[in-house]
């Protein structure tokens, strides 16, 4: 695979891309996170992901006659629910905020609050 | 859903919540069901009538029961318990309710039956009521669900009777 595809898998699947080396930023390793949009995105798949199963489960043990069924599939839905959505998947972290570099947040300093206006007592 | 262990908590918490609601939804789809139970109760024997020493009629019989209860399980049911008991009307009493008979059947292939058998439980009465008195045998069901309401329900036969004198 060319690095163009190769970079173009990548970036799709979610890992943050460089430009300069074409390689990703990060091998995967455990210290992923996910940002706001992905921490949404979880909590939807989530809600609609359980919600479909517990229908499936129901309809497939209604028609089957047979409780275990609808039991057995609700708790593979849950489970596959799960490994989707709660470990830090790459796809939860495509729009991640970058924090200002230490060295650029030096170039502007905080602005000062001024004291001397706050003087106890009023002089006239 | 800020962390991993926040979301394991909000995904366990929903998924029990929505379990929960199937098992009510499954619960109420029993009410779909109408059932049509038939059975039928004849007393092939008297063993004994007697009177006990403290003064209480006791009869011991032999049934021949047997009953066709399949159409009671659904998909929810556990087993279906059933007793047969013995009614009747005395002077001191307007009902009188005796357990003969009980069995648990567990699966819908058991619920097509018959079976001889002597009164697994005394049929004593309070006090020397019994002779010549007639009564009925009522067949009991409960049916007990894997998850919600239990129904119960009975078949009363009516038409039997005890001996005048003890035997």
């Amino acid at each position: 695979m060319s690095y163009f595809t190769q970079n173009s898998l990548l970036s799709f699947l979610g890992y943050p891309v460089s430009l300069q080396t074409f390689l990703p930023l990060s091998a995967p390793s455990l210290h992923f996170t996910m940002d706001w949009q992905g921490q949404k995105l979880a909590e939807q798949i989530m809600q609609i992901m359980l919600l479909v199963f517990a229908v499936t489960a129901f309809v497939a043990g209604y028609v089957l006659g047979s409780f275990q069924m609808m039991v057995l599939v609700y708790a593979g839905g849950v489970t596959l629910t799960g490994l989707i959505t709660i470990p830090n998947w790459p796809f939860f972290n495509r729009h991640p905020l970058n924090w200002l570099d230490p060295s650029e947040a030096e170039k502007h300093p905080k602005p000062q609050v001024t004291v001397s206006s706050k003087k106890k007592g009023f002089k006239r | 859903m800020h962390s991993f262990g926040y979301r394991l908590n909000g995904l366990l918490t929903f998924a029990v919540t929505i379990l929960a609601l199937m098992c009510v939804i499954a619960s109420l789809s029993d009410n779909l069901n109408i059932p049509s139970p038939s059975a039928e109760i004849q007393i092939m024997n008297i063993n004994w009538f007697q009177k006990q020493p403290k003064g209480s009629d006791e009869v011991s019989l032999r049934m021949n029961i047997s009953a066709d209860l399949q159409s009671l399980f659904t998909w929810n049911t556990k087993q279906v318990f059933i007793f047969v008991a013995a009614e009747y009307e005395t002077r001191k009493n307007s009902l009188n309710q005796v357990s003969l008979w009980d069995a648990i059947i567990p699966a819908k292939e058991r619920a097509k039956f018959w079976i001889r058998s002597s009164n697994k439980y005394r049929f004593v009465d309070h006090g020397k009521n019994l002779r010549g008195k007639e009564f009925n045998l009522t067949l009991h069901w409960h049916v007990m669900p894997k998850t919600g309401k239990m129904f119960a329900d009975k078949i009363v036969m009516s038409g039997y009777s005890l001996p005048e004198e003890y035997i």
